[in-house]
């Protein structure tokens, strides 16, 4: 053994250097441990976005797609089911989307990107049951002065065509916007913000 | 000492591992105070509610399935068909609850005679730590038998993840592991449920004994023992350990496995407290069950929650309201310990925080509107209010204390 005085700053240099390759070290291996939890390929297929065809939906009309296990509703409105979601205003719980149920760039009178095209969610707000579709503005059993929208015939919860929730009734928020984007004229995405355009989920 | 003359089976051991030192350390020569009341027995309630719980849950493990299809017909199956299964299980829920009662009360006795203050800070800090451990593993467990409320409660507790701006929600995405509570959320709650977090605990336990040991055990007067040994150096009132305490927790042990038995055996639901009515039907991600609220541990917090009309405000007030408890030994400047000492403004103030935590836990069990919301607001008030007052009370110099004795008291 030598019995010179020990290097201390070579000591110094191993130990940092040492210290520095296991920490890198340390935080690559952590990055497998912490994206297992990801959803996986099966997880994300199940969950990716659907695209459809919009251009043969009439008005007033409903297409059904289900995306993330709930059906989805895309709904042609005519100008005077839109017109009608004026009339209504007074009537509903949160006639400006102010409860956060839909993409901030669907808070708008008509809820949606284009107005002539709805997209919602069909599942009611109360208690998950799936609403009927009563377009036509005309007097309806459940109610005289009807708008056309949705009427839910478990508990009795009234939606109009936005989706948005009438007073009174047991649900308590506005049906769900999801996420959606149109490519070109005729192809809807729902799963996708306008933004991701190009881009996947 | 005579450690290491001991011959035989006993000498053999020590020569090679501590084992009468140990014991000698923290049983038979570890010195606490004479005068621990009532209070001082949830230390040891809480350890014991540990055992019953890694027993347990170690039994139902063997039976139990974490898919989405079969967690709760396997919960079901335990309960009817596995012989005493549903006493396991209710061994296992009742233990949930018998924990945090047992908590608390530790934690309140903790408030009351001031064993945060120094040197027990950092002993404080670890049992804060433990809490906060067994709010997760009791939250991860409240899931698995995957019914209504296991699933509602966790798609709340959940997107309260979402609160957070930008990071929000992938953060979501990425604790349950896909778009929505699913299969994939199941496992991984499964798994720090039983692996990761028992481990954890244990370990935290563990750690919280050993800094006791060194600081030496506060008691109802508040006064170090350490300060007043006598010529054989021991503390002249305290008295070792074992077999003083381990007879007296024995006491309690007792009393409470009667209370405990009677719940198990009699009232396992509690009336719709340890168990929510909602938990039997099985888990529907498309039907919200009428009212969601959390266990009633949880509920004063969800109470703080409810009470401020904005998502990411209430979030970060929930949390608050018990990350705050981390900071008592320098919120409360006091220099003396116990309550019984203390002014008269810190006994309300703590007489009203103990109140404010069971009415924030009421209205956390009430649907959102009308008086459980006013009571909710004014209490959490009250809640944080205390940490307030403390440090102002302590900071200023306006606390008029009554003189310390120099021994415990009987």
């Amino acid at each position: 053994m030598s019995s010179e005085a020990p290097d201390l700053n070579r000591r110094r240099f191993l130990t940092g250097a040492a210290t520095v390759v296991g920490g890198v070290g340390l935080v690559f291996t952590a990055v497998p441990f912490l994206s297992y939890l990801r959803p996986s390929a099966r997880a994300l297929a199940a969950g990716a976005p659907v695209e459809l065809d919009i251009s043969k939906l009439e008005v007033g009309r409903r297409i059904e797609v289900e995306w993330r296990g709930r059906p989805v509703w895309v709904i042609g409105r005519s100008q005077e089911q839109i017109d009608a979601l004026e009339d209504v205003r007074d009537r509903l719980r949160d006639p400006d989307s102010e409860v956060d149920q839909q993409p901030e760039y669907a808070r708008n009178p008509a809820r949606s990107v284009k107005p002539d095209v709805a997209v919602l969610v069909g599942v009611c707000t109360h208690l998950g049951c799936a609403p009927g579709f009563h377009p036509e503005i005309r007097p309806q059993h459940f109610d005289q002065d009807w708008r056309g929208g949705f009427f839910c015939a478990c508990h009795g919860s009234m939606f109009d065509m936005a989706g948005r929730v009438y007073r009174g009734v047991p649900a308590p928020t506005n049906l769900v916007v999801p996420p959606h984007r149109y490519v070109g004229d005729d192809y809807l995405v729902v799963g996708e913000d306008p933004t991701d355009e190009g881009g996947t989920a | 000492m005579s450690d290491n003359n001991a011959t035989g089976v006993q000498g053999w051991i020590d020569a090679r591992f501590p084992m009468t030192k140990t014991w000698n350390e923290h049983l038979a020569e570890y010195y606490a105070p004479k005068n621990f009341n009532f209070w001082y027995y949830f230390g040891s309630l809480a350890m014991l509610v540990l055992v019953i719980q890694i027993v347990s849950g170690i039994w139902l493990t063997m039976y139990y399935k974490p898919t989405a299809a079969e967690a709760f017909s396997s919960v079901e199956f335990i309960m009817r068909d596995v012989n005493w299964g549903w006493l396991m299980r209710y061994m296992h829920t009742t233990g949930a609850s018998a924990f945090f009662i047992v908590v608390y009360l530790h934690m309140f006795r903790g408030l009351m005679y001031g064993s945060y203050q120094k040197p027990r800070e950092l002993l404080w800090i670890i049992g804060m730590l433990i809490y906060l451990v067994l709010m997760a593993e009791a939250f991860m467990g409240y899931v698995l038998p995957w019914g209504q409320m296991s699933f509602w409660g966790a798609q709340v507790i959940i997107s309260l993840f979402g609160a957070i701006p930008v990071i929000g929600e992938p953060l979501v995405v990425w604790i349950q592991g896909d778009f929505m509570i699913s299969e994939a959320t199941l496992g991984r709650l499964f798994a720090l449920h039983v692996v990761a977090l028992p481990l954890v605990l244990v370990a935290l336990v563990f750690v919280h004994i050993v800094a006791l040991h060194h600081v030496g055990s506060n008691n109802p007067d508040g006064i170090e023992i350490k300060q007043n040994k006598g010529a054989d150096g021991k503390p002249v009132d305290g008295i070792p350990f074992h077999p003083y305490y381990s007879v007296k927790d024995l006491v309690g042990i007792g009393v409470f496995l009667i209370l405990f038995a009677a719940v198990v055996f009699f009232a396992p639901e509690f009336y719709g407290l340890f168990i929510e009515r909602p938990n039997f039907q099985p888990a529907d991600p498309l039907q919200t069950p009428a009212s969601i609220h959390p266990v009633w541990y949880f509920t004063p917090h969800y109470a703080i929650l409810q009470s401020i009309p904005h998502a990411l405000s209430g979030v970060v007030a929930m949390f608050a309201a018990v990350l705050i408890l981390f900071f008592m030994p320098w919120i409360d400047r006091g220099k003396v310990r116990s309550i019984r000492y203390r002014g008269l403004g810190f006994k309300v103030a703590l007489i009203l925080f103990a109140i404010s935590f069971v009415v924030l836990g009421w209205c956390g069990t009430q649907e959102p509107a009308g008086l459980p919301v006013i009571l909710g607001r004014i209490f959490s008030v009250v809640y944080f209010g205390f940490f307030v007052f403390l440090w102002v009370y302590t900071y200023f110099g306006l606390e008029k204390t009554k003189p310390v004795p120099e021994r415990v008291t009987h």
